[in-house]
């Protein structure tokens, strides 16, 4: 055939259909990275959340799961033994002992009404854990209803809905916290006499009540910060895209507003739960937390005060587990935002 | 601005008059209504309540002359301190608060500023990262904590410092320190992470380029730029100033206010109850409203509304 390299003749090979190597050969592009396995990675590499995450861990394991099958029970008195200092047994204990029988030591003493006091401290952290974990879920839901829907609409209703947001916002919580559980005690208390609710009696009508308040009042946070989010993407072409194939409102909001702010979802509501394990532990020092005899790291530490000259073990202990839970999870939090936003880090 | 000033006035008026309107029917909502006292009572001073109250009449009658008495700062007697109004309790005690409070949240700007300041010029060295990690825990630590491991260690162990009531200046110190821990913790981290935005805006390198000397440029531009979020964090500092005196002035036995409405709660004086809830939550939200009016003033950035 003609050499001339300058000839323009076409070879008939060039266009056969590629094989499937070449194709292969061909693709520079990686796998794509979703936006989970991006936000994944980054987290894992943050030292300070993955040491976090793992504190919560081991003290969920420990107020969930260790309690049910600890040898003694948060409610359980045991006579003689009141007021054991850590790692001593009873005078009925040591003879047991002394007979060869095996029992768990008492590793945080017993407290006066001779009740163990690691399982009471274990019970109040999951107390914690749970009014934390419950109230971040609630004010999720309400809150992020509630902005997407103000700020969906826009207009009166967005003005509307707003305005009782800033009422709510300056309403002092604490406050209304105190007058809730004080005015439903009572209706509660019956709630509970009726058959079916006793689990009401045991949770006590003050947990019940704080719930109750931050269900009313714990959202608007959360609802001003998805509204800002909402109020940007809507005006987004996938939007207008969904409109036009005939997409109605709720599933806009559910499919694509709700979904494209989950990031900021996520890391507002593991900063709420601090935040209301904070509150919890606040109330319960003041004595408006879980009832009797169910304990609670805000109550374990209030009835430690008046015996912490010859006792102070028994404040320090849920003092400095409470300090622990909220800083673990405040950073962690710190780190889920820092993951899926890198723009905000500061 | 006298528009804004006149909105926001009518949005604070309106949340008392909400959480006024709130304590009224939770507290009518507690059986036996809380005119109720457990026993004390006397016949004469049961049938001045009626009268005063209108307890005979209908409910929203009673709401009318509730707001009535309110808005004369009329809360009515205290059910389990004879021969005392709840307005007279409010105004012996509250002073007291006010004094601690006061001195808490001047001790938290003194020390929280600077500090923040020198943790953002100093970004990345070892004291920057001391200040941060003492900042990051000093958050995570509720009021009460701080109460009650300050009052084991330095009035129970160490015996420096006394542990009740407010008798000398020694009194305040421990007070005064678990009020003003968290906030301090806030205002640093608050205040370092605006001076480092500041340090590395351009008015700041014009500034040293005119040669302007390091103390003047960060006196004259950084410091007036790197305040204005700590003036917006005072409203929510007071607030937690005012709820976390509850805790403080109970463990320390301090007779003021807070003290006084945690024992209230106890002993269900629904009247002393009422009468401090609306008392505090209008001292609030007056204080956010002034706040939030002192911040469009210092900031003319902000567009007003």
């Amino acid at each position: 055939m003609n050499k001339n390299p300058l000839s323009l003749q076409l070879k008939a090979e060039d266009f056969l259909p590629a094989s499937q190597e070449e194709k292969q050969g061909l693709v520079v592009m990686r796998d794509s990275v979703s936006f989970w396995k991006d936000s994944l990675r980054r987290l894992v590499k943050n030292k300070v959340a993955m040491v976090s995450l793992a504190v919560i861990v081991i003290i969920m394991f420990f107020s969930f799961v260790v309690p049910a099958f600890y040898p003694y029970s948060y409610e359980q008195q045991q006579k003689g033994a009141e007021n054991l200092r850590p790692m001593t047994y009873s005078q009925a204990e040591q003879e047991r002992i002394a007979a060869g029988e095996k029992i768990t030591p008492h590793f945080l003493g017993t407290d006066k009404l001779g009740r163990d006091y690691a399982v009471r401290i274990m019970v109040g952290s999951r107390i914690s854990l749970t009014v934390g974990l419950v109230a971040a879920g609630i004010i999720l839901i309400i809150g992020a209803l509630y902005g997407s829907i103000a700020a969906f609409f826009g207009g009166w209703v967005d003005i509307i809905m707003m305005r009782i947001v800033d009422i709510i916002y300056t309403i002092p919580d604490v406050l209304l916290i105190v007058l809730i559980s004080i005015a439903i005690r009572v209706p509660l208390e019956n709630l509970a006499n009726a058959p079916g609710m006793r689990w009401l009696s045991t949770v006590g009508p003050n947990l019940v009540s704080i719930f109750i308040v931050f269900a009313l009042l714990y959202w608007v946070g959360m609802a001003r910060i998805v509204r800002s989010q909402v109020l940007v993407l809507r005006e987004s072409e996938y939007v207008t895209a969904a409109r036009a194939l005939g997409a109605g409102n709720g599933r806009i909001i559910r499919k694509h507003l709700l979904t494209n702010c989950i990031g900021t979802l996520i890391v507002t509501t593991t900063l709420q739960i601090p935040s209301s394990i904070f509150t919890e532990s606040y109330l319960s020092f003041l004595g408006l937390g879980v009832a009797v005899p169910l304990p609670s790291l805000g109550s374990l530490a209030s009835s430690a005060i008046n015996g912490m000259n010859t006792y102070p073990y028994l404040l320090i202990a849920p003092s400095v587990l409470i300090s622990l839970i909220i800083l673990s999870f405040n950073l962690f939090g710190d780190g889920l935002r820092d993951a899926f936003d890198p723009k905000l880090k500061k | 601005m006298s528009k804004y000033i006149l909105k926001r006035l009518l949005m604070a008026v309106l949340t008392v008059f909400v959480v006024a309107t709130l304590t009224f029917f939770l507290m009518n909502a507690v059986p036996g209504g809380p005119y109720e006292a457990e026993k004390s009572i006397s016949p004469q001073a049961k049938a001045a309540l009626e009268a005063k109250f209108g307890l005979d009449q209908p409910l929203f009658q009673q709401y009318l002359t509730y707001l009535k008495n309110i808005l004369h700062g009329d809360f009515g007697p205290s059910l389990k301190q004879r021969g005392r109004t709840v307005i007279d309790i409010i105004l012996t005690k509250f002073p007291v608060s006010a004094k601690v409070g006061i001195i808490s949240v001047l001790v938290s700007l003194i020390v929280g500023i600077p500090v923040g300041c020198v943790a953002a010029m100093n970004r990345g060295k070892a004291s920057d990262s001391t200040i941060i990690v003492i900042a990051t825990i000093g958050i995570a630590v509720p009021s009460f904590v701080v109460c009650s491991l300050s009052m084991y260690f330095f009035g129970v162990k160490l015996r420096w410092l006394p542990t009740v009531g407010l008798t000398s200046w020694k009194n305040y110190i421990m007070p005064v320190f678990s009020l003003s821990f968290y906030p301090t913790t806030y205002i640093v981290r608050l205040m370092r992470s605006a001076m480092l935005d500041v340090l590395g805006q351009d008015y700041m390198r014009t500034a040293k380029a005119k040669g302007v000397s390091r103390m003047a440029s960060l006196f004259r531009h950084a410091l007036r730029n790197a305040v204005l979020p700590v003036v917006t964090y005072l409203g929510p500092m007071m607030a937690y100033t005012l709820t976390g005196s509850f805790i403080v002035e109970k463990v320390f036995t301090i007779p003021g206010l807070g003290g006084e409405f945690v024992s209230s709660i106890s002993n269900r004086d629904y009247m002393m109850i009422m009468g401090t809830t609306i008392f505090l939550a209008t001292l609030m939200v007056f204080i956010n409203f002034v706040v939030d009016i002192v911040y469009k003033f210092i900031d003319p950035r902000i567009k007003l509304k």
